[in-house]
């Protein structure tokens, strides 16, 4: 079953023309890499399958439903006064994550949060909040994962925690991953996108 | 009842980020009670009780514009807008929410310009405190859904005010009116159906201005 289906999408901001005819079609647990230089329109993909930008050209299919999108971008998308249970829980609620408390527990102690849980995401280094960030995106269990530079910010223990946890993806679920390191998921990867 | 689950969630968040932080609501009683005290020493000591109740407003309006200011920043700060718009719940639920703070920002700031006023100026009557009340949920109910509009620009500073001063015109009319008039019944009456009109139109309005 396709998952995403994209047709000449295209994309500009203004006069500038950011994605350009791109044909894409991603099956359901297919994990496909997307590369390419800054400013070739990688993020943008991801954000226009998320359904936070509208193509300006061509035709874009998601065939799964929004609440069951996890999405990780170059921002965490968390409040910075919050503690990451505070953020997390918010996020429980709205996504109507079942038994919430355990699921955040579990995640928070996964990525290694459990110690900071209840301090402000503000006190947070970089690689803290790109854990909590991924805790973010996997908390609802989502069939469809969009992540934007997943390792960036990650420390070796970081990375290697978000390695593990897309090899236990993989297979099971549907994920766009846009990275300038192939060779740390190639093999994991059913396919890849290079946008010029 | 999940969607008022949601709004609940939202508007604790917002109470919850204020009190973290304090960035809105010290403002919003510094600037009305400074200008509440501007005006007692601008107007001259002839004026009649006409242009207090109207300079009380126009304090009310402004105060209003400082705090929906700042209304969106957490969420343009760290993007944040974007996780919440894809959230499964119905996005109205976020304007609804930031709504509810908005008013009770708005009804902090009045506990303490209400006095103030009637310390500077005149009395403050029954028909007073039920004109601010309903307007509150006006200003809240437009300028929610201006400040996230807004939020999204540059120039949001600029902005918000164009666009929020305009559309709250009636509440300035209803609120001199239901102060001052010989009929406040009919003016709060005028300010409840402003209410209703643009609550509806902004809560069916929200999904299309925070979404392509």
């Amino acid at each position: 079953m396709v998952v995403i289906a994209a047709r000449g999408l295209g994309r500009s901001f203004g006069e500038k023309r950011v994605l350009r005819d791109i044909d894409l079609d991603v099956a359901e647990r297919d994990l496909l890499l997307v590369t390419g230089p800054n400013g070739s329109g990688k993020s943008t993909l991801l954000s226009l399958c998320a359904g936070l930008l509208a193509p300006t050209a061509g035709e874009l299919e998601v065939t799964v439903d929004r609440g069951r999108i996890g999405y990780l971008a170059h921002e965490p998308l968390v409040y910075r006064e919050l503690s990451a249970l505070e953020n997390l829980d918010l996020y429980g609620r709205l996504y109507r994550v079942p038994e919430r408390r355990e699921r955040i527990g579990m995640l928070l102690e996964r990525f290694g949060l459990w110690e900071s849980r209840r301090s402000p995401v503000s006190s947070f280094s970089r690689g803290m909040q790109q854990r909590l960030a991924l805790c973010r995106t996997l908390l609802h269990d989502p069939a469809l994962l969009l992540l934007d530079e997943p390792y960036a910010g990650l420390d070796d223990a970081g990375a290697e925690l978000l390695d593990a946890e897309l090899r236990a993806l993989a297979g099971r679920r549907t994920l766009l991953l846009a990275t300038h390191d192939p060779d740390r998921v190639g093999r994991l990867a059913t396919g890849s996108l290079a946008l010029a | 009842m999940t969607y008022f689950a949601d709004v609940g969630a939202l508007a604790r968040k917002d109470l919850l980020l204020e009190l973290r932080s304090r960035d809105t609501l010290p403002a919003m009683l510094l600037f009305v009670v400074s200008t509440l005290v501007v005006f007692n020493f601008s107007l001259p000591a002839d004026t009649g009780d006409l242009a207090a109740y109207g300079l009380l407003w126009v304090a009310i309006v402004f105060t209003a514009i400082l705090g929906l200011t700042r209304a969106f920043a957490a969420e343009r700060e760290q993007r944040v807008l974007d996780g919440l718009v894809l959230a499964p719940c119905d996005r109205s639920a976020i304007w609804l929410g930031k709504g509810i703070a908005v008013v009770a920002f708005l009804a902090l700031a009045e506990v303490v310009a209400l006095p103030a006023f009637a310390l500077f100026f005149e009395p403050v009557t029954w028909e007073l405190v039920a004109a601010v009340a309903l307007a509150d949920v006006g200003l809240a109910a437009v300028g929610t859904l201006l400040a996230a509009m807004a939020a999204a620009s540059r120039a949001r500073e600029l902005l918000l005010p164009l666009l929020f001063l305009p559309l709250v015109i009636p509440v300035v009319v209803g609120g001199v009116g239901a102060s001052i008039g010989d009929d406040p019944g009919r003016y709060l009456a005028f300010l409840g159906l402003y209410d209703l009109i643009f609550a509806i139109l902004s809560w069916a309005s929200f999904e299309y201005v925070v979404t392509e």
